[in-house]
């Protein structure tokens, strides 16, 4: 066991704090109605009155026994409260009282009782949890029935179901006295009319209170109280550390391994389980050699688990440096009283070699019950362990070896002598060891050294051996029969092996080649298909999800067909990553197994494959080689839709340079044209100052030009493409230069400027800024009717810096004009001025500044806010004229 | 007579219409195509000043800028409204002004004669005359048409640094360093802090300035086109 066993867990540290807040609960517990709780209840409080306890009784009943009734006469007894229902008059136990005269200890009869309608809780037990939280000690009575999980039980026997029950975690947190009292006294008792019963239930009850049910109802009852003691002294043993074996009801432990079985184990303990109405506990250890375990080893012991859960076992897994130490463990800790643990067929070389985990168990764990299940061989070990069967073949060519050795033995004897004789002999052996396998070798060695001994050893025609020398002869033959079988053995083994690999591996290479020549979905599809179907000789399918739904993409034999079922189950293989269909969990009446293809990015696609004819479509040593193609598949698909992604990117990206370079080249090509019509019109002008054609043409050219650059910024806003660089801004240099740019715009218009110069600086980027002035600018003026004032007023208020332009025109038609211009709403609708707008409220967007279209309050025309929010001023600095 | 202005821009029409006009105003010009023919005109035939189009077939335009001022020549690039990084890269290579395109031939013609006049004005002298400004560095005394009035160190280095490249446009690293030195390029803040109080000593209206010209995002330049 280890050190850390030793040490209490927290889980019961906390059980026990919380327990020694709370008031205690004692629970009189009996079989049946009658066998003396009651009186047992008031004996006890008696005792604590005695030892000079506060003892109140909540609510007894006395049934009018007057027995009982002087057994509450030392007691304070408790008012009921009387709770009107239905024109009846009911008394109830009164909680309120109990906690305000709050006593050390409270007597409560009849533990089960179900509360009036119209009490604060439903159940008397809940009221008992109430005194408890309070602090209130309490000493109440129940009959075994009464317990939630044994309702069924008691039911079943009896006859009589009772609807007033007590959770059983209740039991388990008590401290529980069983009134005994043998059936045939019991039924003396009722006999007597010692137990009250109430009139109309007679009959009902005649049957109760037979001798059987009375047994099967007390054997419970004392059962139930052995398990709450049980369980609480593992709490205890938990809390001291201290172990020792305290079993008092059954508990069995069921281990689960790696080897096949293990289901067959969990239903063996399942039955023991059932039989002793223990408690059960599948255990799995894990130790360093879990790590290296098989995924059909994993397999093997998650489904034994899975079974064992929804058998109603507990589910526990331990680490431990050995099965055998892990086991112990836990059959010391969980007070295991029997353990389940399955036995292999294995031959008594692997277990003198490995050691049997049950022998060990069996002399380490005194008083513990270890039934051993005989399990099947693991199938694994089939062709390591086993020797190869006798070879009749090889046998009876062995022996017509040693019949010609033997004849040209005597042939060459002779020349020879003896002594070179036996190496003759070894060839017949050496051949049939290489060719047939140990056990044909046995046999040929042994009639090697017969025949050696009859024909050739001294004395000659017997089986006599004279000479010492000639024994060791003899056994040399043999050992040499041996070792060279096992040596011939174990390089057939390995070349078997090596072949099988070799071939796989040359056909993963050959898949993955193919795989690695094709480039869209179709061609992956097909090689996927036709290579695994004629490599596992299977009927193969792959499936693609589109739109939703699987889509077949490729199929061996072409003419595959799929039903409903199937898609279900492909589908299921998409959305679950885990197989489906025929052999697995899920949707088996599919004669498809489907696979999902899962990769980094998901699952791709997914490949069923069914059996050609019946049977099982993958035999088990084909299933590495399918596990290892259909990885090969999966990547296949992952590249094809990398590949894709990289191709959609890079068109992307085209679409975005495209239209990056279309910007700038009407940049380029348009401003070109539009500088060299500006040039022109001023040359126009300069040579017809009067011309009013000259002169038109020359705004005109002007406004294109404004327009033009508000084309591109929007394409840049649209495009997410605005590089914003703020740098601190004096609003009365971002004000001049734009009336300085617009000033032929302005000239028919009274520009007022109102920008103090005491304001603190504004964050913002230049140009944007720049150009939004400008479009507002232009705006106001467009609007306002001739020589009326355009007003850029800036100023600082609380939270905020404000730069207003204020016209006297119409002003606008309602409402905020900007929130017409949200990104996306075209503004088609809004004529020639949305566009410079629409740049306005985007560059205010994109640098955090907030813009407003209202009219003037005096209705004298509109009125147009840019606002920088206070974390966007700067005030000024004062290190700026540090020297 | 070696001709005054040399025109490079890739498009004839903008040639012909910018010779016109300055042709008009009396400069001789000359015209190029392209980055090669720029330079050997400007190498060989001579010019004050180089009206320099960025966007050439050749070579991009910003490199001829450094070339050009080693040739002791005047540069004024013509460039696109939304390059300002393209102009601030321009004016911190020595060139003397930019116009945007397209332009406002008025305009174009005011900075060719306000760079034509800084070329032949420039001049490291102690003493400065701008307008109805006069500067003595050494006194550190400015009066404007007559009047003295006192200006805090910085105020008087921006002022100076200002007055003696009159007319062009400083970028705002560019007097951030004079000034504050290398390591406060970026303290935009200082710059304009300091501007403001020296608009409101030299300005007459400092909520309009007429004196010292803000060019967003670029930078200042001591206006003398007004005269």
């Amino acid at each position: 066991m280890n050190p850390d066993a030793a040490r209490p867990s927290p889980e019961a540290l906390l059980k026990a704090a919380k327990r020694e807040a709370r008031g205690r609960l004692k629970i009189i517990l009996g079989a049946a109605p009658g066998v003396g709780k009651t009186y047992e209840m008031l004996r006890e409080g008696a005792d604590f009155l005695r030892q000079g306890k506060d003892v109140v009784v909540g609510v007894v009943e006395t049934h009018g026994r007057a027995e009982t009734e002087t057994l509450t006469a030392p007691f304070e007894v408790l008012p009921r409260k009387t709770i009107e229902h239905r024109a009846h008059k009911l008394t109830e136990f009164d909680i309120d009282a109990m906690l305000e005269r709050r006593p050390q200890i409270a007597l409560i009869d009849e533990f089960a009782h179900t509360n009036a309608p119209g009490s604060r809780h439903p159940k008397r037990w809940q009221d008992v949890e109430e005194l408890r939280d309070a602090g209130i000690d309490v000493l109440t009575t129940l009959n075994i029935q009464h317990v939630e999980s044994l309702n069924d039980v008691v039911a079943g026997f009896t006859r009589v179901r009772v609807r007033e029950t007590v959770p059983d975690a209740l039991l388990d947190d008590a401290d529980i006295e069983v009134v005994d009292l043998p059936p045939d006294e019991l039924i003396e008792r009722l006999k007597d009319g010692k137990v009250y019963i109430p009139h109309e239930a007679t009959r009902a009850l005649n049957h109760f209170f037979s001798k059987a049910n009375l047994s099967a109802l007390r054997e419970l009852a004392l059962r139930r109280a052995a398990q709450t003691v049980d369980r609480q002294m593992l709490d205890h043993v938990r809390l001291g550390g201290e172990p020792g074996n305290w079993a008092a009801g059954e508990r069995i432990v069921v281990a689960i391994g790696d080897q096949p079985g293990g289901e067959f184990l969990v239903r063996a303990a399942k039955r023991l389980a059932d039989s002793m109405h223990a408690p059960w506990t599948a255990l799995t250890v894990e130790t360093p050699r879990s790590a290296r375990l098989s995924d059909e080893a994993r397999e093997r012991i998650a489904s034994a688990l899975k079974l064992a859960g929804s058998l109603g076992a507990t589910l526990i897994t331990v680490s431990a440096a050995s099965v055998i130490e892990g086991l112990r463990g836990h059959i010391a800790e969980a007070r295991a009283t029997a353990v389940v643990v399955g036995k292999t067929r294995r031959s008594w070389w692997f277990q003198l070699r490995h050691g049997s985990i049950v022998d060990e168990l069996v002399r380490g764990n005194e008083g513990v019950a270890v039934h051993v299940m005989p399990l099947p061989m693991p199938s694994g070990e089939n062709d390591k362990g086993k020797t190869t069967p006798l070879d009749a073949r090889g046998v009876a060519i062995g022996l017509a070896m040693i019949a010609m050795t033997t004849g040209l033995g005597v042939v060459l004897q002779p020349v020879l002598g003896i002594n070179a004789i036996d190496l003759l002999y070894l060839v017949p052996v050496v051949a049939t060891a290489t060719l047939f396998g140990l056990r044909a070798s046995l046999i040929v060695s042994l009639a090697a050294a017969l025949a050696y001994n009859f024909f050739f050893l001294p004395p000659i025609h017997t089986f006599t051996i004279g000479d010492p020398q000639n024994i060791v002869t003899f056994v040399v033959l043999t050992g040499v029969g041996i070792v060279a079988a096992q040596l011939a053995g174990r390089l057939r083994r390995e070349a078997n092996v090596g072949a099988r690999t070799s071939t796989e591996n040359a056909a993963l290479a050959a898949f993955g080649q193919r795989l690695a020549s094709v480039a869209d979905e179709a061609g992956t599809a097909a090689v996927t298909c036709s290579e695994i179907a004629s490599l596992l000789n299977v009927g193969t399918v792959l499936l693609l999800k589109k739109d939703g739904k699987p889509v077949v993409v490729g199929a061996s034999p072409d003419n595959v067909l799929l039903g409903p079922i199937d898609f279900t189950a492909a589908d299921w293989a998409f959305e679950r990553n885990e197989p489906a269909g025929r052999d697995t969990a899920t949707l088996t009446a599919s004669d498809w197994q489907f696979h999902p293809l899962t990769t980094s990015l998901g699952v791709l696609a997914v490949f069923g494959i069914a059996a050609n004819g019946r049977g099982e479509p993958l035999p088990a040593d084909k299933r590495v080689l399918f596990a290892t193609l259909l990885g090969q598949a999966a990547l296949a698909h992952e590249r094809l839709k990398l590949e894709g992604e990289a191709r959609e990117i890079a068109a992307l990206k085209q679409r975005d340079d495209l239209r990056a370079t279309l910007v700038s080249s009407l940049g380029h090509d348009l401003k070109t044209p539009l500088t060299s019509v500006l040039a022109a019109a001023d040359v126009l002008v300069h040579e017809n100052p009067s011309s009013a054609a000259a002169t038109t043409l020359k705004t005109e050219a002007q406004r294109l030009a404004r327009l033009f650059d508000d084309l591109v910024e929007m394409t840049r806003i649209e495009a997410g493409a605005l590089a914003i660089r703020p740098e601190p801004v004096d609003l009365t240099d971002a004000v001049t230069s734009a009336v300085h740019d617009l000033k032929s715009v302005l000239a028919a218009h009274k520009v007022k400027l109102d920008v103090p110069v005491a304001l603190p600086l504004v964050m913002a980027d230049p140009r944007m800024l720049h150009h939004m002035l400008i479009n507002l600018l232009d705006n106001a003026a467009k609007f306002a009717p001739l020589d009326t004032a355009i007003t850029l007023s800036a100023r600082r208020e609380p939270g905020r810096v404000m730069l207003s332009i204020l016209d006297e025109g119409p002003g606008l038609p309602v409402g905020n004009l900007f929130n017409k211009f949200e990104r996306g709403d075209g503004s088609d609708s809004t004529g020639g001025t949305g566009l410079g707008l629409a740049i306005v409220k985007g560059f205010a967007d994109a640098m955090g500044l907030i813009v407003r279209a209202t009219n003037r309050e005096d209705e004298s025309g509109s009125r147009f806010d840019i606002e920088w929010p206070e974390p966007m001023v700067r005030t000024v600095a004062a290190q700026a004229d540090a020297p | 007579m070696t001709p005054a202005i040399l025109i490079v821009d890739d498009e004839p029409a903008i040639r012909r219409l910018v010779r016109g006009a300055l042709e008009r105003s009396g400069y001789a010009c000359n015209e190029a195509a392209n980055a090669a023919e720029a330079l050997t005109l400007a190498r060989h035939v001579g010019c004050q000043l180089v009206l320099l189009d960025l966007g050439l077939p050749d070579r991009d335009g910003i490199e001829l800028v450094p070339l050009l001022k080693t040739m002791d020549r005047a540069v004024l690039v013509l460039t696109a409204r939304d390059a300002t990084a393209e102009k601030v890269a321009a004016l911190d290579l020595g060139a003397d002004d930019y116009v945007t395109k397209p332009f406002d031939t008025d305009e174009l013609l005011a900075r060719v004669r306000v760079a034509m006049r800084h070329r032949i004005g420039a001049s490291p002298d102690t003493k400065l005359s701008v307008g109805a400004i006069e500067i003595d560095s050494a006194a550190h005394r400015v009066t404007k048409a007559g009047t003295a009035f006192y200006l805090t160190p910085k105020e008087f280095a921006l002022l100076f640094e200002l007055a003696r490249h009159a007319g062009k446009v400083l970028t705002h690293r560019h007097l951030l360093a004079a000034i504050w030195g290398e390591a406060h390029v970026n303290d935009v803040e200082y710059l304009r802090v300091t501007m403001r109080s020296l608009r409101q000593k030299v300005e007459d209206d400092p909520a309009a300035p007429a004196l010292l010209i803000n060019e967003p995002g670029i930078g200042y330049r001591f206006n003398i086109a007004a005269e």
